[in-house]
């Protein structure tokens, strides 16, 4: 059984951020991925995909983006070439699927490919690679195609009709978009969501967001850690331009409230669409009034946002629906996980990406130690942070390990 | 929003006790709530609450609640209660300024008064079976505030959305929720 001292599961930035962390400790590991480096950036994104977060923001521990264009944003096939290049020294056994972990007397077991490994430690860095569909999908109408956001390419996709694109997040505007733009109508339930501005006073609303301080927050000081690593990605497109509601109603998209159910075929939609566009609007206007305090002076106030007469349900058979659409969130995928590691809600238990299973860490996570963890940007503090635990976790243990703590070589 | 003591007469502390305890024991949370309700004549009826389920074990309110139901002299009734379509805007009312007086208190924001002013339009073709195709439901309800509060405009509004997301009754009437009716005979 091969051995190592720590095994990270997944080859993606923030699997890589760890790898150089480990190694600038000595720290003996393998990375472990199911595909190629940057599996999700090639497999799981569509294709006019671009970053939420400007160049200058991609980096990673040793790297910044050097580039002449720090306010652009990567489209996914950039970020995975940059990630392919990062990857070079890394110790990464690609086509490598892991299929169970476990724990041992001593450490974990960690059976992928062919093999087993063997480790005191283990960091699962494995991303977000399931698409969350609602259990009210299961009363489609069979002839309306369903498909998750984490499987969308492009519009070629989806067969004729309309398409209802259930989810105003951060994929959810951006597919709508792209889908009324090819001639689709689309529909967009909306519950709640997150607005911001592509640009606030003359700079990008992340640069502000960087600037006074609200991407540093700490995972622990948060109000409600379960609330700001559940909300919805921010409705922001890797670009120029803001895609508000209101953008998305000037271009002809049509609002209906959250979905809340299907019955007889017929997509019934939540009453509270004024008060999540409310909410948002509300908690916009906190965020900027925030960023006035940090600069001084106050900016400009986007237009509150418009509330249709929206319609309360729609006929799922009449065939004016030919496909939805769900960019109802993505999770992580720990059905290989085969030790106690859960609460009672079935959520991994962390404090920080610190599991409470000694030597087991969990990276990759959106607000995991800060609000920057959501992005590549945090991926370096997150591993910095949590190598750092992990190796006061192998000196904390017996003198004698029956694996080598430094790399001997 | 202010950081002063408020005392909108919400024990948020034992709230939030209340909260940590669910989350820690999920059963503790699962409530069902009773009300029984009988028919005395023409449309008039009494429904009484008194007993309910939660903490994991039967509980009861310090007394029993009563509510006559029935409709007034326009629909040739003898009026003896508010109609059961106004006891569900009462319940909304009570539901969203019981939300806006604890995450007032919550956010220590001291309240001065609180009036709500529930509207329901209804088209009674629905009930009546007069057209098929009006339903017998409210078209629109509308709720207007008026809050005097020692906070900020926005931060008022904040209190009103907030208590409306977590409102169960405004959940109720915006979403919907699956009904079971069994019939025993004597």
């Amino acid at each position: 059984m091969p051995s190592t001292t720590t095994v990270v599961v997944g080859a993606g930035h923030s699997g890589l951020a760890m790898s150089r962390c480990l190694a600038d400790r000595s720290i003996d590991h393998v990375l472990l991925e199911r595909g190629q480096v940057a599996n999700s950036w090639r497999t799981q994104r569509w294709d006019s995909l671009r970053l939420l977060t400007p160049n200058w923001m991609t980096r990673l521990p040793g790297f910044g983006y050097s580039g002449d264009d720090p306010d652009g944003f990567l489209t996914a096939a950039e970020v995975a070439g940059l990630l392919n290049g990062y990857s070079e020294d890394a110790p990464v056994h690609t086509g490598t699927d892991v299929s169970r972990l476990r724990a041992t007397e001593d450490g974990f077991e960690v059976e992928a490919g062919d093999g087993v490994w063997s480790s005191p430690t283990v960091v699962v860095a494995a991303g977000l690679t399931r698409g969350v569909v609602p259990a009210v999908a299961d009363a489609l109408p069979p002839q309306v195609v369903s498909l998750h956001a984490i499987d969308y390419r492009n519009p070629t996709q989806l067969p004729e009709g309309g398409v209802l694109v259930v989810g105003s997040s951060s994929s959810g505007v951006q597919i709508a978009e792209e889908l009324h733009l090819s001639g689709r109508r689309v529909t967009m339930a909306t519950g709640e969501h997150v607005r911001l501005p592509r640009r606030y006073r003359g700079r990008d609303i992340l640069w502000w967001m960087d600037a006074v301080g609200i991407l540093d927050e700490r995972w622990d000081e948060l109000d409600d850690i379960l609330r700001a690593r559940s909300l919805p990605s921010m409705q922001l497109v890797g670009g120029d331009r803001s895609l508000d509601l209101n953008a998305l109603q000037s271009l002809g998209v049509r609002l209906t409230g959250r979905l809340a159910g299907i019955r007889d075929g017929r997509a019934l939609f939540s009453g509270s669409l004024a008060n999540v566009c409310r909410l948002a609007d509300l908690k916009l206007g906190r965020l900027l009034r925030r960023i006035d305090e940090s600069a001084g002076g106050s900016g400009e106030r986007a237009e509150p946002t418009r509330v249709p007469d929206a319609p309360l349900d729609l006929d799922l058979r009449s065939g004016e629906i030919g496909s939805v659409v769900w960019a109802t969130g993505v999770e992580p995928d720990h059905s290989w996980f085969d030790l106690p590691a859960f609460d009672r809600s079935g959520r991994l238990e962390h404090e920080g990406g610190v599991t409470t299973l000694p030597g087991l860490y969990v990276t990759g996570l959106p607000v995991l130690r800060r609000r920057r963890s959501t992005f590549i940007d945090g991926a370096a503090v997150d591993a910095t942070e949590l190598s750092r635990h992990l190796a006061d976790h192998l000196d904390s243990r017996a003198p004698a390990l029956p694996y080598p703590r430094r790399r001997t070589a | 929003m202010t950081t002063t003591t408020a005392d909108n007469g919400v024990n948020v502390e034992a709230l939030l006790g209340a909260r940590e305890a669910i989350t820690e024991n999920p059963e503790l949370g699962q409530f069902t709530w009773r009300a029984t309700n009988t028919w005395l004549k023409g449309t008039h009826s009494r429904g009484e609450v008194e007993g309910f389920y939660g903490l994991s074990d039967e509980q009861s309110h310090t007394k029993k609640f009563v509510f006559d139901a029935d409709h007034p002299l326009q629909f040739a009734a003898e009026d003896n209660g508010a109609t059961p379509a106004e006891i569900v805007l009462v319940a909304l009312g009570g539901c969203l300024t019981g939300g806006v007086a604890s995450v007032a208190q919550q956010r220590g924001i001291q309240l001065q008064s609180v009036k709500a002013t529930i509207e329901a339009d209804h088209d009674l073709r629905g009930i009546l079976g007069a057209d098929p195709e009006v339903p017998s439901r409210f078209n629109a309800v509308r709720v207007r505030y008026e809050i005097d509060a020692d906070a900020s405009t926005e931060d008022v509004q904040a209190l009103v959305a907030q208590s409306q997301k977590r409102s169960a009754v405004f959940d109720l009437l915006t979403n919907p929720t699956a009904v079971t009716v069994d019939v025993h005979t004597a």
